[in-house]
């Protein structure tokens, strides 16, 4: 497959401008910026409600030079379907199309859109960028929130108490051709994805962990570490699934322990003795559970 | 070309006639078979269009409207809870002025459950910034369809074709099919002066701050009194076309009715017969079946029963604490006119109750042998 591998020149054409409107230190402007440095101008997005509807202009001004759509919280999954069937009865087969949603617009109010066009295996590359709260509306917990997490829905008093969803298991369940996880910490690993994506025919999923320093109260400056921390503590693990079947590791995390990724974390300040252990072993028995379907 | 049809059949056929590009929908009674009959006329081929078979009628909304807004000329129907659910998305494509057109066959709002006629679905979602057509028969459904893409592309506001459940959309009648050729005449191919284009690209529906969130709507309600000349227009060039016009109202003996019927949908059909029967008697009824609900034709109205010193307003809907929906909208329209004649309420027909011609006779004698109405609205036979 041409054109997968990422270049240098891939980053020099600018796809989200300047003032737009997301928090200093958002990782979610990376995941734009490195979906549109992969797919280039020919791109359409539905756009959901969440951090990046809201970061997506204030009229007249749109900080996004490809073509946008955005569609209420549930349904991106069956929006960026109309646009594609639209493209597709006009003969259009080179434009991609993305339906782009955080955590909430993916796990909670978007998936029942999702798994229907997952399930019809519409040729479209839905991508959650999962910050693991609801954040736009002031960091509530979602089904995506991890145990023992602080948000303003789980006080200190009663934190999540659940594990999260396993999404990229419940998408692949579905058995589309294509299914990954993605970090702006692996940008050359995050387009080569983003590019299979795009040359392959029917549902994909790109799933990214986004890390937000408002709600998961760190310093800025640290989004980057901490989104490579998720991959090399085996907590975001770098895979693809093909086919639901075809389990593949993108990269071999060294494996350091939880604690690194979670102690700059002031959402996980309120663990109890033992809750770090407890956190470890999940982890573990979560990367054991994935390495014996690679 | 005639057929023997059903009002869902009739629609499905003008939706091929108008060649829509993008069709999606989840069954519900009593629109189901539309679903079906546009599935295997795409399915064959006799249509050039994706045809996409969701999980939900939100979701049928939202991918109809975002194909529209690619470009692409969008169809779906619905009824009764599926139109309730696509509620938000209702707001969601007229706000983003969107020409789709959607075929609702009225059905009772649960709970309880009931699968029959009434309009209380779509009286429900008056304020959703839709037009709205009421048919009285399957020739009328399958002619609206056609001008309705024609309105919606012209004024860019999505246009709803309401059928009554079973009495229109299951019962078959004969149906002048048009020639294909002639509604592409009528009808050019759509081409939105903006769509989601890479060769232009747009960001569509971004946050509008309160210093323009209003010139929005401001202009959608432009476009709404623009659409009521535009469906007159429209109507006329069809007739002139097609031999068949409709106005905003069906009128019958109404110049020198003193007594006057004012309903939606088919149970106008059922009141020709009484009209015909009490005129014969030398009794001055008459009817006035309102086709065009938004736009709502207040003017017209207002001049049309000026005339009478009586109207009797058979709502087929409920509003709880206010009275029947037609009424309201009636006596809000008549408010500013000097001529004002009494009106008188019933409620009836609700959840597929069968409107009788003894119905409509019994609304009659009750506004005819009363001086002004009780206050409160008759509820058409429910026991005291």
């Amino acid at each position: 497959m041409s054109g997968i591998e990422p270049q240098a020149k891939d980053l020099l054409e600018e796809y989200l401008y300047s003032g737009h409107g997301a928090c200093p230190g958002c990782a979610m402007p990376i995941v734009l910026r490195t979906i549109f440095h992969a797919l280039g101008e020919k791109t359409i997005a539905a756009i959901t409600a969440g951090c990046f509807g809201t970061i997506s202009g204030t009229y007249p001004a749109s900080p996004i030079r490809i073509p946008a759509y955005n569609t209420p919280f549930p349904s991106a999954g069956a929006a960026a379907s109309g646009i594609r069937a639209a493209l597709d009865v006009k003969g259009d087969r080179e434009t991609t199309v993305i339906a782009v949603a955080g955590d909430g617009g993916t796990f909670d109010i978007g998936i029942q859109a999702i798994s229907a066009a997952a399930e019809r295996n519409d040729d479209y590359i839905f991508i959650c960028y999962d910050n693991e709260a609801y954040m736009n509306t002031g960091i509530q917990r979602s089904s995506a929130t991890p145990w023992g997490a602080w948000t303003t829905t789980t006080p200190p008093s009663d934190l999540k108490a659940q594990p999260k969803k396993d999404i990229v298991r419940i998408l692949a369940a579905h058995r589309v051709p294509y299914v990954a996880t993605a970090s702006i910490a692996y940008v050359d690993d995050f387009v080569r994805k983003i590019r299979k994506a795009r040359e392959t025919r029917g549902f994909k999923f790109i799933y990214t962990l986004s890390p937000c320093p408002v709600g998961w109260r760190f310093p800025s400056e640290i989004t980057i570490r901490l989104a490579r921390l998720a991959v090399q503590t085996r907590v975001f693990p770098l895979y693809e699934v093909e086919d639901g079947e075809r389990y593949t590791l993108s990269v071999e995390p060294e494996g350091i322990p939880v604690s690194e990724y979670l102690k700059p974390q002031g959402r996980f300040n309120f663990l109890r003795e033992g809750d770090m252990e407890r956190i470890q072993e999940n982890v573990d028995r979560e990367w054991e559970r994935l390495v014996r379907r690679f | 070309m005639k057929k023997l049809l059903t009002g869902n059949s009739a629609i499905s056929l003008g939706v091929m006639l108008c060649r829509a590009e993008v069709i999606s929908a989840y069954p519900i009674t009593p629109q189901t078979t539309i679903v079906e009959e546009i599935s295997e006329i795409v399915a064959d081929g006799r249509l050039k269009a994706r045809f996409i078979r969701v999980e939900s009628e939100h979701s049928a909304l939202a991918c109809v409207a975002a194909a529209s807004a690619a470009g692409a000329r969008a169809f779906t129907a619905t009824s009764s809870h599926g139109l309730a659910y696509m509620h938000e998305m209702l707001h969601w494509t007229s706000g983003t002025r969107l020409p789709v057109v959607m075929v609702n066959a009225n059905r009772a709002m649960g709970s309880p459950w009931n699968i029959w006629c009434d309009h209380s679905d779509s009286l429900s979602q008056r304020d959703t910034g839709w037009i709205q057509l009421y048919c009285q028969s399957a020739q009328e459904a399958i002619d609206t369809v056609i001008q309705s893409f024609k309105i919606a592309e012209e004024v860019l506001l999505p246009v709803m074709v309401l059928e009554d459940g079973f009495f229109l959309s299951h019962t078959s009648e004969v149906v002048d099919v048009p020639e294909q050729n002639m509604v592409d005449s009528f009808l050019p191919p759509f081409r939105p002066r903006f769509k989601l284009s890479p060769e232009e690209p747009h960001t569509f529906n971004i946050m509008a701050d309160p210093s323009m969130f209003i010139h929005f709507k401001h202009d959608a309600q432009q476009a709404m009194n623009q659409a009521k000349k535009v469906i007159a227009r429209v109507d006329r060039e069809f007739k002139a076309r097609f031999g068949r016009g409709y106005g905003y109202t069906g009128n019958v003996r109404m110049s020198d009715a003193d007594v006057v019927l004012l309903t939606l949908g088919t149970a106008a059909s059922t009141a020709l017969e009484v009209v015909d029967a009490y005129r014969k008697r030398g009794k001055k009824v008459g009817l006035c079946r309102l086709r065009m609900f938004r736009p709502f034709p207040s003017e017209e109205i207002g001049r049309l029963l000026g005339k009478a010193k009586k109207v009797a307003v058979l709502d087929r809907d409920n509003s709880l604490g206010a009275g029947g929906i037609v009424a309201q909208e009636l006596k809000a329209a008549l408010y500013g006119t000097v001529k004002k004649p009494r009106i008188f309420e019933f409620i009836g027909g609700l959840g597929g109750r069968d409107i009788t011609p003894r119905d409509i006779g019994e609304i009659f004698n009750y506004t005819m042998s009363h001086s002004g109405p009780d206050g409160a609205p008759v509820w058409m036979g429910v026991k005291k």
